[in-house]
């Protein structure tokens, strides 16, 4: 199944001279800007909707009752003037009858007085910041990034609990709601503070994120905690109360010691909120150790221009293009010092640094051959070795096919490339800057092999196979069945069949569909990519890293 | 006599001893240190660390902050300069400056005092006295009748023979009261019996005396110079009429609009008054100038080193200080009255901590940020450093700005341009009112008298109601509080960058500029508070939004309706410099901040203009903070009063009845348990209700104990 895609391998990686030619060339002819730049303008009308949340009647509602929109909160908590890692800006895009912006929950990563913070902020003005099955996993991945990297989390809560048509998705399963505080308790036994702003409701499920923070803070007059609401309170013992008596911020900063700061208004939360942050104290937790060790806080930028990165990607996934044209614009100085450069050719590797952070670069020039699968494993062991955070970039189709292949022992070669990307405990993080299909996604770090953050440019294309070919597949084997059941199949019926398999691998392999779902972190522009890889190491490593052990290579 | 050769190298002063402090002290060692002269300074506790005492070569404690008991403690100070080994007691001006018996402390100790002879400052001391000896010398007083005749009949000749206008003055008294200025002869009899009346009333005394009333004065000194061998010679004269509350603020040399002849004349009424005290060292003459006839009076003799000598010393070319220790080490003048050369016209105006909106009260502070412009025609004679505070204690005058020109045209420009590169910060100061005087045409046309402020004050104190100034006003303030808000994120993106909060080794990309957002552009508020300075008093927050733009610009939007959004560039050069581009206007501006109370404030400097906006720093909070709310438990139990017992215990104490008025805060009864006792109070004013323990009882944790309720 895992095999070649329908296009022409171009196999050349050529000598650093024709390097510099091709990437000369690429800059000045710009072939694929103006598609990209559509592209570009369709991601940034698609992000203008999910920034507005729940539209303007909503968003004026919230400002009425004194309270920010959840990205002006957290603005406002991070450090002036700081950048902020926002995570999967487009969850839920097109994923429910209703739009659901950003997932109802906006997540990201920022410093606030020099530490770095995971953020998961409840945004109210969509569905009330109620929990979708989408806003759950974009949740527990918050908490996946905060464990991982060891941030501490801050979770600005305004919501009005789980969104109870969907219970059954959002309820009961392992990865759903109650995972949050399983995931709160873990990792605050690990150390990983938990700290919560009260900033508006926190009903019923909800009312667990504070109370089992390790510090929280409540505003006067909007913060509620309540296991059930007044109405519910009300059918259940007939008790008449208001929201304020029963969980407001007296009733827990005061008698219930369900809340630790008090706080007059949002403002003043936020303040507080940073207070807590600047007192954590780490220390001595294994944070800063290994990776900061042999980091340059002087760096160069690279030679290129990191706009040129719009122009580098083709939009017409046959074309072939250097990965270097890439690495040359992402890393330091445009210094890239490669490694194993004249064997398995089809597979970039090499060692450069971002920002003054060390990295292992590995990207796709092609197909898979057995010797580009032994490189990428020989060179992912040596980085684990040297604690060196290893940086994919994604543009494969997957493993060379056919009999020669085979008794090579493809299989073998692919596998051992595999066993090194899932056993290598060093940050990895993941690019898709073409496509990402069949067993080449796995090998080359995809979401199941867990990398510490996965992006995508809005080029990418990501499916067990290309459209085309699955479609020539399914329609042998239905070709087969009717033939067996004695049916007569048109060339018309054949390639109304095929159309369709295509039209749905298409719209299934869009990057749209992939980040909707959060199968990535986010949709990136790609002049962004060194930043964003940057920021991602950087927040990798706020842990130290763990030793890597691995299994049986099948020699 | 003193002049003996053979003495010379004797007394020849090796080190002196600076009796004052602020500028002119630092202003008295830079010349000694030119001359090779060693320099003392003397200090009281608070003046420990100031200017003046780090500038010298050695410094002596002379006592605490109280002026008389360190700064005019003649005894101390001669005793200073005895231990320290000076020949010379340099007074500056003000404290011991004029007081005779302090010069006579220095002649009787064997030192030196650095100014004329006691018996002239004695003489000169004296008003009466010294315009007795003046009148004798032939210099010209203000005419007058001061005699015992008070019959009416006489008292109107007088009158007639001075002249009208006639003011008519008490003897006794001040205040003005039963003052009476008289304008024509008819009025004069009614207004003579009117002053008698109220003088017996209000004084005792009704004896009166009359003085010729000068409608439009100038205030012109003439600078003297004596040596030990008899030479007197003037250095031209100064105008000093521009004042406030009867202190000079804008002094120039020489005085504009007058004659050569006018000068001449004035220069040797001044040589012939010093010659008849027999005058040595640095003096001045002052006058009085009717503008309306162009006669000149005088007024009083100041025999000392005056404040604004430095702009004789621009037109003269020569250092005055340095002249007073040839005098006082018995040398000849270096000139003849021939040889004294004159050359522009220089300005001096004096920064004052002061508070120009109220009128000219002093203002204590800290400077938190001083800086001042310096080149070879613009001196700025100064006791005092960023840092440091003008305290109650001493005069509030910061410093002298004096500029040179080649004529007066040409030094009005640059004492324009520096008052305008004037920064001061921390405390209040009469910088921009002196730039308002400076910038108004009757100065510029040198119709200066003494009169001048109250005469244009509405020009110069700005006029409220003037709704077009106001408006301009706040579009000045508007893009001010733009190019603030562009220079202070530049800047503290700079230092983030350097020196990443928080002692971190987090790597400096987390704050690059712009800030890094996924798609759309880093967005912040920045809420600025303005006064208008010459306007109501009233201020206006100014509520800005700045974006984050790709190329490092900021673009900034007010909450205005219809203001265009504004992209500025701002570039830090160094300390406080920037220069800014706003909209491709480019300009240099300097931006200081300091923070107090809370509160960050912020001023900016830009071309001509000078702009001060306080933003209130809401996110960090203080140790202190109380974030805890003051409790207020209302349930559906205990409704609102009600005060139930904070722990189970005695009751020791009652305090008051039911019924009672009591007040918030006010103690109820007290409570004793765990043998501490604790005070129960009233958690609101009211009325006391349903108080029903005794002394005696044992009440259980949180049973009720009374209310407080309104009625």
């Amino acid at each position: 199944m895992l095999g070649l895609i329908g296009r022409k391998a171009n196999l050349w990686g050529g000598s650093g001279r024709t390097r510099w030619l091709c990437v000369a060339a690429t800059a000045t002819n710009a072939p694929n800007g103006g598609a990209m730049e559509e592209l570009l303008a369709q991601l940034q009308s698609h992000v203008r909707k999910a920034i507005a949340g729940g539209g303007a009647e909503a968003v004026k509602r919230n400002m009425s009752r004194n309270k920010f929109l959840p990205r002006q909160r957290i603005d406002r908590l991070l450090d002036p003037g700081s950048s902020f890692l926002e995570l999967s800006q487009l969850a839920g895009h097109e994923l429910y009858e209703e739009p659901l912006p950003s997932g109802g929950v906006v997540t990201g990563i920022g410093p606030v007085h020099g530490r770095l913070c995971m953020f998961v902020a409840n945004d109210p003005t969509v569905k009330g910041g109620t929990y979708y099955p989408i806003t759950v996993k974009k949740h527990l991945r918050a908490q996946e990034i905060a464990a991982q990297c060891k941030l501490p989390c801050v979770y600005l809560v305004d919501s009005g609990g789980a969104f109870l048509p969907k219970q059954a998705e959002v309820f009961p399963d392992r990865e759903n709601f109650g995972r949050i505080f399983y995931n709160q308790a873990v990792m605050s036994a690990q150390g990983i503070p938990q700290i919560a702003l009260v900033l508006g409701s926190c009903t019923a499920g909800g009312a667990y994120i504070p109370a089992m923070a390790d510090e929280s803070v409540m505003v006067k007059g909007n913060g509620t905690i309540f296991l059930a609401g007044p109405p519910l309170v009300k059918a259940a013992t007939g008790e008449e109360v208001s929201a304020e008596n029963l969980g407001g911020a007296t009733v827990h900063c005061k008698t219930s010691g369900v809340s630790d700061y008090f706080a007059q208004d949002e403002l003043h939360a936020l303040a507080l909120g940073r207070n807590i942050i600047k007192n954590l104290h780490m220390a001595g937790k294994d944070v800063l150790e290994n990776g900061l060790q042999n980091t340059n806080y002087e760096y160069k930028e690279p030679l290129y221009d990191v706009n040129e990165l719009r122009s580098i990607a083709p939009t017409d996934l046959k074309q072939q293009f250097d990965i270097r044209s890439v690495i040359d614009r992402i890393v330091d100085g445009s210094e890239f010092d490669e490694f194993k450069k004249l064997y398995g050719t089809t597979l970039v590797t090499g060692f450069a640094r971002i920002f003054g952070q060390p990295v292992g670069i590995i990207g796709n020039n092609g197909i898979l051959f057995n010797e580009s699968a032994l490189k990428g494993a020989h060179f992912i062991e040596l980085c684990t070795q040297r604690n060196i955070p290893l940086v994919f970039l994604q543009n494969i189709t997957g493993f060379m096919v056919g009999s020669r292949s085979e008794a090579n022992g493809i299989a073998k070669s692919g596998a051992k490339m595999v066993m090194a990307v899932s056993c290598a405990k060093v940050p990895k993080v993941t690019i898709l800057v073409g496509g990402s299909f069949g067993a080449g996604n796995y090998a080359m770090c995809g979401r199941a092999y867990s990398p510490n953050f996965l992006f995508l440019w809005p080029n990418a294309r990501i499916s067990v196979m290309g459209g085309a070919q699955a479609a020539g597949v399914l329609a042998q084997i239905e070709k087969g069945n009717k033939k067996r059941q004695g049916v007569q199949w048109s060339k018309e019926e054949e390639e109304t069949f095929k159309t369709k398999v295509v039209e749905a691998y298409e719209r299934e392999a869009s990057p749209y569909y992939s980040t909707a779902r959060l199968w990535d972190d986010g949709i990136i522009d790609p002049a962004d990519t060194r930043k964003v890889i940057g920021l991602s190491i950087s927040a990798s490593l706020n842990r130290a890293i763990e030793k890597t052990k691995y299994g049986v290579f099948r020699m | 006599s003193q002049g003996d050769t053979n003495n010379n190298n004797k007394h020849r002063i090796q080190k002196i001893l600076v009796a004052n402090r602020g500028e002119i002290a630092c202003r008295i060692t830079r010349t000694a240190r030119r001359l090779g002269i060693q320099t003392v300074a003397v200090y009281s506790d608070p003046d420990k660390d100031s200017l003046h005492v780090a500038s010298a070569d050695e410094a002596i404690r002379i006592g605490p902050p109280p002026a008389r008991l360190s700064y005019l403690n003649g005894a101390t100070i001669v005793d200073a300069a005895v231990r320290s080994g000076a020949q010379a007691i340099h007074p500056g001006y003000g404290f011991l400056s004029e007081s005779a018996h302090f010069a006579k402390l220095c002649e009787d100790s064997g030192l030196m005092f650095i100014g004329p002879p006691a018996s002239a400052i004695r003489d000169m001391g004296d008003k009466s006295a010294s315009k007795r000896i003046m009148g004798a010398a032939g210099v010209p007083l203000v005419p007058g009748y001061h005699g015992d005749d008070q019959d009416i009949e006489r008292m109107k000749l007088e009158a007639d023979r001075i002249g009208y206008p006639v003011l008519i003055k008490p003897t006794h008294g001040g205040g003005g009261k039963g003052m009476r200025i008289v304008h024509t002869p008819d009025e004069f009899v009614e207004s003579f019996l009117a002053a008698q009346r109220e003088a017996a009333a209000s004084f005792g005394v009704n004896t009166i005396l009359l003085e010729k009333y000068i409608t439009r004065p100038r205030h012109i000194e003439v600078q003297i110079f004596g040596d030990k061998h008899g030479n007197v010679l003037h250095l031209y004269e100064r105008d000093c009429s521009v004042q406030r509350r009867h202190q000079k603020i804008i002094e120039e040399a020489p005085a504009p609009n007058i004659s050569t002849d006018f000068r001449a004349h004035l220069g040797q009424a001044a040589v012939s008054a010093a010659k008849a005290v027999n005058y040595y060292n640095a003096g001045t003459v002052e006058f009085i100038v009717d503008t309306i006839s162009n006669e000149f009076y005088f007024m009083e003799m100041n025999t000392r080193l005056q404040v604004e000598h430095p702009v004789t010393e621009m037109i003269v070319g020569q250092d005055l200080v340095e002249w007073q220790i040839l005098v006082a080490n018995g040398e000849s003048l270096p000139l003849s009255q021939s040889q004294v050369p004159i050359s522009g016209h220089a300005f001096e105006a004096r920064i004052y901590a002061e508070n120009v909106q109220k009128g000219f009260l002093p203002a204590t502070g800290v400077l938190h940020h001083y800086n001042v412009p310096v080149s070879s025609t613009v001196r700025v004679e100064t006791g005092v450093k960023q840092g440091d505070s003008v305290s109650m204690h001493y005069d509030p005058m910061i410093a002298k700005l004096v500029v040179w020109g080649e004529n007066r045209a040409a030094a009005l420009i640059k004492l324009k341009d520096s008052l305008s590169k004037f920064q001061v910060a921390g405390l209040p100061t009469n910088v921009n009112f002196l730039l308002k005087l400076a910038n108004h045409w009757a100065f510029a046309n040198g119709n200066v008298e003494t009169h001048f402020i109250d005469n244009y004050k509405e020009d110069l104190f700005g006029d409220a109601n003037n709704i077009v100034s106001m408006k301009e006003a706040y579009e000045a303030a508007r893009l001010n509080a733009s190019l603030v808000a562009a220079c202070l994120i530049e800047k503290e993106h700079l230092t983030l960058t350097g020196n990443p909060p928080g002692g971190s080794s987090l790597l400096p990309i987390w704050y690059s500029s712009p800030p890094f957002r996924v798609h759309h552009q880093a967005k912040r508020r920045m809420e600025l508070e303005w006064d208008n300075e010459y306007g109501s008093g009233s201020s206006k927050i100014m509520k800005l939004t700045i974006t984050y733009q790709p190329d490092g610009r900021y673009l900034i939007e007010t909450e205005e309706n219809g203001s265009p959004a504004l992209e500025v560039k701002a570039t830090y050069v160094k300390d406080d410099y920037f220069r800014v581009d706003a909209g491709g206007v480019i300009n240099d501006v300097n931006v200081a901040s300091y923070s107090k109370d809370e509160i960050k404030h912020i001023h900016i400097w830009q071309g001509s203009c000078h702009h001060y906006f306080r933003e209130k720093l809401g996110l960090e909070l203080s140790e202190e903070e109380e974030s805890q709310h003051k409790p207020k438990v209302e349930t559906l139990a205990n409704p609102q009063g009600t005060v139930v017992a904070p722990m189970a215990g005695l009751v020791v104490k009652v305090l008051v009845e039911n019924k009672t008025r009591v007040e918030e805060g006010q103690p109820v009864l007290v409570l004793e348990a765990m043998k501490m006792e604790h005070v129960v109070k009233a958690p609101s004013s009211g009325y006391v209700n349903g108080l029903q323990v005794v002394v005696g009882e044992q009440v259980s944790d949180a049973s009720v104990l009374f209310s407080v309720k309104d009625q």
